[in-house]
């Protein structure tokens, strides 16, 4: 059992990206993501690594932009209306096969919105925020531990791929403080060398880092390659977890801090002898449809549950299409919904 | 005077210009013949008055021109 | 007729670093030359193997294809955002930002303050030719007073798109800086201090002494609808009054 501590999600993020052998952070700050910056500012050059706040977060994702490119695992942090800002240089980074890791503490939107926590920025995440056909890996923690964990998993996942990699967390799991045992710091000189990179071309043709081409023959081939790519995510890399959905007649589907509050429901209705599980998506891209489909072949009716007005809730239409009943139940400007809300809506649509 | 020369790229030149008003000797001039961009070519109008000074070539955007200069034996 | 050089020994050619792609830049664009400068400099620090180019966007996103080094092709007006990740990954790459007036004074204005400030150790050409040039002939922020471009068709009035921004000057009041100056490539004489000053501040990189940044006046013949001839005449007689060349910061 490694060193247990009580720590806020944000500062495990920093810790985990720290662990996981992020070289360079970049970013600016924003509540309610502000603690990571700050541990990043206080830990990254104690340990001879790099951490600059830039005059951005426009500036900030065009400096992961060259970090990613000299070869180095690279970081930046961010909370929705900063998250907009990085959006083009996201899709540069999709478009030339960058691995780079971005975290959106999401807030209330749109606009300024406000600071508490939200879930409203699923579809700028998964669809793709920026210009262009692509996509990055998406990962919604619903706990702090799991926060720390999937930040690793963003560094692997972003290298294994050459891909940007989210991960979508709000403004509660920041903030929340919880027990937590850090994952095990990897060793920065026992990750594989990117030959890719831009790191001098020494002994070796130049490597360019690029995401265009005016032939559009060519680009279309750049295109294709990159479909390919997110064809094997889709097949290799999805990620959920079921709760009690062996038996359930109904089940919510929700992720993030949303799904924890749902576990709760799921013992409340149970303990009124209804039978509801629970469907939780950690990977949101790749969407666990085939799954989710499974599942609905064998309940009768679906509530999707958000802090939006009904985002992730087309990814399970789509995923379900008639099989079952898709209702939806969401609070948004970043009002929590509560337990007993959620089991009144679970009753008013299992009739 | 030590005797030089310009050698020009056919296909780089793109007419500027620019290296025949930058000739100390009025050595270069446009020579009637088109590369496959078109573009008229330059050449050496008269190749007994370069000195070697590689004026041109400093000039030249497209870096199409390369200079020689006579060995002069001590 | 094929030129007799036999006794001769070759004294000019292209500079090693510069690749053999063929020049996408108008005939008597200024960025030609510059790009040979550079590639000459490379050649002569010999820091070809560690050298790092971003390209911006613009008449110089193709940048990537002259030199031979690594280089990155960055988003409008990110190149000296893109410089600072890279320099700060790996602080023994020699990272250039190539520029142009659109670029790095207009789009990227935070961006390219903000790394001169920090005193990232790269070296910033910035190519300041008035107009933006691939997308045709548009004004820029450093568009002179009265000049004609196609969104400023009776002329830039400065009551309603603003002044010429000097940018140079404005960098060249932040305390970081070690080098700021601003040259030329209209004639020879210019074109030979240009290279000097590139030099130095590529030089100025390699001893690691800080952020170094050459604006370059440049001629755009294309759309300032100019024999390449009289664009150059254009720099001596008329932008150069409103861009004063030299050195404006010299610390290095």
């Amino acid at each position: 059992m490694g060193e247990r501590l009580l720590l806020r999600g944000n500062e495990v993020i920093a810790e985990a990206a720290i662990r996981a052998g992020c070289q360079c952070y970049f970013a600016y700050p924003i509540t309610p993501q502000a603690e990571l910056l700050q541990h990043m500012a206080v830990n990254m050059p104690r340990l001879g690594r790099t951490f600059v706040q830039a005059e951005s977060e426009l500036a900030a994702i065009n400096m992961v932009y060259g970090a990613a490119s000299a070869g180095v695992r690279t970081m930046t942090s961010s909370s929705s209306p900063g998250i907009s800002l990085k959006q083009e240089g996201i899709s540069y980074l999709a478009g030339s096969s960058l691995p780079a890791v971005i975290v959106n503490i999401v807030r209330g939107g749109p606009g300024l919105g406000d600071i508490a926590p939200s879930q409203c920025d699923y579809f700028q995440a998964t669809k793709g925020g920026g210009h262009g056909d692509y996509h990055m890996i998406v990962l919604g923690p619903s706990t702090v531990p799991e926060a720390g964990q999937l930040t690793m998993l963003a560094f692997e996942l972003a290298d294994r791929y050459c891909t940007p990699v989210m991960l979508l967390a709000d403004g509660m799991l920041g903030q929340m403080m919880e027990p937590v045992e850090l994952p095990k710091p990897i060793e920065i000189g026992s990750l594989p060398k990117k030959e890719w990179a831009t790191d001098g071309a020494k002994g070796r043709d130049p490597n360019i880092v690029l995401s265009f081409d005016l032939d559009p023959e060519v680009l279309k081939q750049m295109n294709l390659i990159l479909q390919k790519r997110y064809r094997q995510i889709e097949a290799k890399e999805v990620r959920y977890e079921e709760t009690a959905t062996g038996d359930a007649d109904i089940a919510i589907v929700a992720y993030g801090t949303v799904a924890r509050i749902a576990k709760t429901v799921v013992k409340m209705a149970r303990a009124e002898g209804i039978k509801l599980g629970l469907f939780r998506p950690i990977t949101l891209w790749p969407f666990p449809s085939q799954a989710l489909r499974k599942l609905s072949e064998k309940i009768a009716m679906v509530l999707t549950v958000e802090m939006s007005a009904g985002q992730m809730w087309e990814d399970v239409r789509l995923a379900i299409a008639e099989q079952a009943e898709t209702p939806f139940y969401g609070e948004m400007g970043g009002v929590i919904p509560t337990p007993q809300r959620i089991l009144s809506e679970v009753k008013k649509h299992a009739g | 005077m030590a005797r030089g020369a310009a050698v020009i790229d056919r296909e780089r030149c793109k007419e500027c210009g620019l290296c025949i008003a930058t000739c100390p000797k009025k050595v270069l001039a446009f020579s009637g013949e088109l590369n496959n961009g078109g573009y008229n070519v330059v050449h050496m109008e008269h190749p007994e008055d370069c000195t070697g000074c590689g004026f041109c070539a400093l000039t030249c955007p497209d870096v199409a021109i390369e200079v020689y200069r006579e060995k002069i034996s001590a | 007729m094929p030129v007799d050089v036999q006794d001769m020994q070759k004294i000019f050619a292209r500079p090693d670093s510069l690749t053999d792609a063929k020049s996408t830049y108008c005939p008597g664009c200024h960025h030609g030359i510059l790009t040979r400068i550079i590639a000459q400099t490379i050649d002569e620090l010999g820091i070809a193997e560690r050298t790092v180019g971003i390209a911006p966007v613009g008449c110089a996103v193709f940048a990537y294809r002259w030199y031979r080094c690594d280089a990155i092709q960055a988003a409008h007006g990110r190149a000296s955002a893109v410089a600072t990740g890279v320099k700060r990954a790996d602080p023994n790459l020699i990272v250039f930002s190539y520029q142009g007036d659109g670029d790095f004074a207009s789009i990227g204005t935070a961006e390219s303050i903000h790394a001169a400030n920090r005193g990232e150790n790269i070296t910033v050409i910035f190519v300041n030719n008035q107009v933006y040039g691939m997308t045709g002939g548009e004004m820029a922020p450093t568009s002179l007073v009265g000049q004609k471009t196609t969104t400023t068709p009776q002329g830039r009035d400065p009551k309603l798109f603003g002044y010429p921004i000097r940018f140079s000057e404005m960098i060249a009041q932040l305390e970081a800086p070690v080098y700021v100056t601003r040259q030329a490539l209209y004639d020879t004489k210019h074109i030979k201090e240009a290279t000097k000053a590139i030099k130095k501040a590529f030089t100025n990189q390699v001893e690691k002494k800080g952020y170094s940044l050459v604006e370059v006046l440049a001629a755009c013949p294309t759309n300032w609808k100019m024999k390449p001839i009289d664009a150059n005449i254009h720099i001596a007689k008329v932008v150069k009054k409103t861009y004063q060349l030299g050195d404006l910061v010299n610390r290095g």
